[in-house]
């Protein structure tokens, strides 16, 4: 099952002709994805080659999706025009935007987010995020779907699902499980940016509903409160073991560390009030972010 | 970016917001002319208004024993003799940290008779990811501490961002305020103005602390910005070319900006322990995991996804230039990019920096084994690790030592 992408997911790159999104394109479809069309306006009719692969490249997302039926996009575009990139997969009426572009201004991202709003056929994931995995059943999880900018080797087919706001910290949560021998439903990583598609809480209902997930392990960093809104969630309906991490509790408050999103303001989204969270719903906290596989596997 | 106080009145200005009378002044001549054109106005007292990135300026003191970088003068005379204490010498808030921050910039303004004091900021609400606008009648005063002590006194209104500010939430606002009259029009067209300037500006914050309700000579009142603090959205400055001219770099740290130009993400910290990481979030985690097992980090640093040799050369510099660093720990985990390459960049900038400091790393990833390979036979002095608590357990000790 999984949730949000399946190994046979049709899936476009907006920005394929980029250096950056070329990139992962050439990755996904090594990783053996499902990569069906490239969107770069100015550029349709001509192919995105890679090896044994030659994928259609359109104008628009519109085209695409009529000649390749494809239903799920990663977004490579630049800062300054990747909002409209992004509102651009939702008039298509894809089912998933994986906006990976760093640096959207807040602003254009608050647009988007208001333009989404009551929109339920497209989910935007991100900005500012690796994307999702899907785990295959070939080595090294090959033949699985991935969607953004994680390494596909490292994941291992399973029923734990990750999801966080940072890239690399999820790599490491991964990583862990899959040394361990212990596999992944679906990893998605929500990104750090301030206003974001899809929350934690969004992410753990699917992993809750989804028969495949035995286990959930969510990772969070300072700033804002949706860490503390999905634990409040969890402490009440979820009905599967969840361990998780916050990242930042050396951070010096009223500093972004990296992330647009993780900053601690006005004394509000410090580790501390997460990890408390956390703590009152029954989530495993992991003490340190090398255990964070080693507190799920006990509580399961 | 942070920008000025004087600058911050520059953009409300442009959006229809009042502000006093007032002259940015960076030399003791052009502080005394704007003294003197500012009492020639018909005011009977001036502000000498230090200019530095943080609050507390007030109840601040310089480091030449000088008290308040913030002071009230009554002639121009005595306005210039406040400058010539405050300007180019170092002042020290509760917010600047004890090395303090040189005052490179005055604002001269009219000493206003502050009647009423009010708060109002435009900010973005993260949940429900809409502007929203706060408003308190308890101005001038430490905002975060009147919403854990008296929350009921603060005013909230949430825009849409498909409108924009409606006038009746300008009005709703002006209300909460307990203002009437002419004022209550004022305040209207003002908070409509602050709301434009955040949204137009790109701004993530735009804080009024005091708006006041203040005495004219002739016994009118005017609603007044009278202090104005706004950030800036650093992802939005590319369509901004005049407010990216306010950056001012002296309110930057130098380590900090030598780390931008090779777009290194790099925070200074108090700590012994200097971390070299891919990645925020893992950043964040090596900080604290060195802080759990008994260390202090020295930095944050992100190095991005891509982690060039350049990058990592220019890394390790920045990183030897703080002298509280005792020992060092590089944490990767090389999805994509090749381990090796990695391991060849750390050798090279060993070498090339001469490092005598304890080195530990941690690689993960990518033709890892490859990686360590080249660590082990470089001939470098360098300690492995294998997880993460190895590796910040091992260079806990190292520092020990």
């Amino acid at each position: 099952m999984a949730i949000l992408i399946k190994p046979d997911t049709k899936i476009l790159i907006q920005g394929i002709t980029g250096s950056f999104g070329g990139r992962h394109a050439g990755l996904s479809l090594d990783y053996g994805s499902s990569v069906v069309a490239g969107v770069t306006p100015g550029k349709g009719g001509q192919f995105f080659e890679h090896n044994k692969h030659r994928v259609p490249i359109f104008d628009t997302v519109a085209e695409a999706v009529r000649q390749t039926g494809a239903t799920a996009s990663a977004v490579f575009v630049p800062p300054p025009f990747a909002a409209d990139a992004i509102l651009e997969g939702a008039n298509a009426a894809l089912d998933l935007v994986v906006a990976i572009t760093e640096g959207i201004p807040v602003r254009d991202m608050i647009r988007v987010k208001r333009a989404l709003a009551g929109n339920t056929r497209t989910r935007l994931i991100g900005p500012n995020c690796p994307g999702l995995v899907t785990p295959g059943e070939g080595k090294d999880s090959h033949g699985g779907c991935r969607i953004g900018i994680a390494p596909g080797y490292i994941h291992k087919k399973g029923s734990i699902g990750v999801v966080s706001r940072s890239g690399t910290l999820t790599y490491e949560a991964v990583w862990q499980l899959t040394s361990r021998g212990v596999g992944q439903s679906t990893c998605v990583g929500i990104g750090g940016d301030p206003v974001n598609g899809t929350s934690h809480l969004d992410v753990i209902k699917l992993f809750n509903d989804d028969p495949e997930t035995k286990g959930i392990i969510m990772i969070g960093e300072i700033g804002g409160s949706a860490e503390e809104e999905a634990a409040d969630w969890i402490r009440q309906h979820c009905k599967k073991p969840v361990a998780g991490f916050i990242a930042g509790a050396t951070a010096p408050p009223g500093r972004r560390m990296g992330h647009a999103g993780a900053i601690v303001s006005g004394g509000l989204g410090t580790a501390e009030a997460k990890i408390a969270a956390f703590k009152a719903a029954g989530i495993g906290v992991a003490v340190t972010p090398s255990e964070m596989a080693e507190t799920l596997l006990k509580m399961m | 970016m942070n920008i000025h106080e004087y600058q911050a009145k520059q953009l409300l200005a442009r959006h229809g917001v009042a502000v006093p009378l007032e002259i940015p002044a960076r030399s003791i001549p052009e502080a005394r002319s704007a003294a003197d054109q500012i009492m020639g106005s018909g005011a009977s007292r001036v502000v000498v208004k230090s200019q530095i990135h943080a609050g507390g300026r007030g109840k601040g003191s310089f480091k030449n024993g000088f008290q308040g970088g913030v002071k009230v003068a009554s002639s121009a005379a005595e306005a210039t003799d406040l400058a010539q204490a405050m300007l180019g010498n170092v002042l020290v808030t509760k917010q600047t940290g004890p090395e303090g921050r040189t005052v490179q910039t005055l604002l001269i303004a009219e000493g206003a008779k502050i009647k009423r004091e009010f708060y109002l900021a435009v900010l973005l609400d993260r949940a429900s990811s809409r502007p929203v606008i706060m408003a308190s009648t308890e101005g001038g005063m430490d905002i975060e501490e009147v919403a854990a002590t008296h929350p009921h006194l603060i005013f909230r209104e949430q825009v849409d961002p498909a409108l924009g500010i409606m006038p009746y939430q300008a009005r709703k606002i002006a209300s909460a305020l307990q203002l009437k009259g002419e004022l209550f029009n004022a305040a209207v067209k003002l908070i409509c103005g602050v709301y434009q300037t955040w949204w137009e500006s790109d701004a993530s914050m735009v804080e009024l602390n005091p708006l006041a309700v203040v005495g004219r000579p002739d016994g009118s009142e005017a609603l007044l910005a009278l202090d104005a603090k706004i950030s800036l959205d650093d992802n939005a400055l590319f369509r901004h070319k005049d407010i990216l001219e306010m950056r001012d770099l002296n309110e930057e740290a130098p380590l900090e900006i030598e780390a931008s130009k090779y777009s290194l993400n790099y925070i200074k910290l108090d700590g012994s322990i200097a971390c070299l990481v891919n990645g925020a979030g893992l950043a964040m985690a090596t900080m604290d995991i060195i802080q759990h097992f008994g260390g202090s980090p020295a930095n944050f640093l992100d190095v991005g996804g891509g982690a060039s040799q350049e990058q990592v050369s220019a890394a390790f510099k920045i990183i030897l230039s703080d002298p509280n660093v005792k020992g060092i720990l590089v944490n990767i985990f090389g999805g994509i990019m090749d381990c090796n390459v990695i391991a060849s960049g750390i050798v090279a900038a060993v070498l090339e920096t001469g490092l005598k400091l304890p080195l530990v790393v941690r690689l993960e990833g990518n033709n890892v084994t490859q990686g360590r390979n080249t660590l082990a036979q470089s001939g470098v002095s360098i300690i492995t690790a294998g997880s993460m608590a190895d590796a910040a357990q091992k260079v806990v000790q190292a520092v020990k030592r």
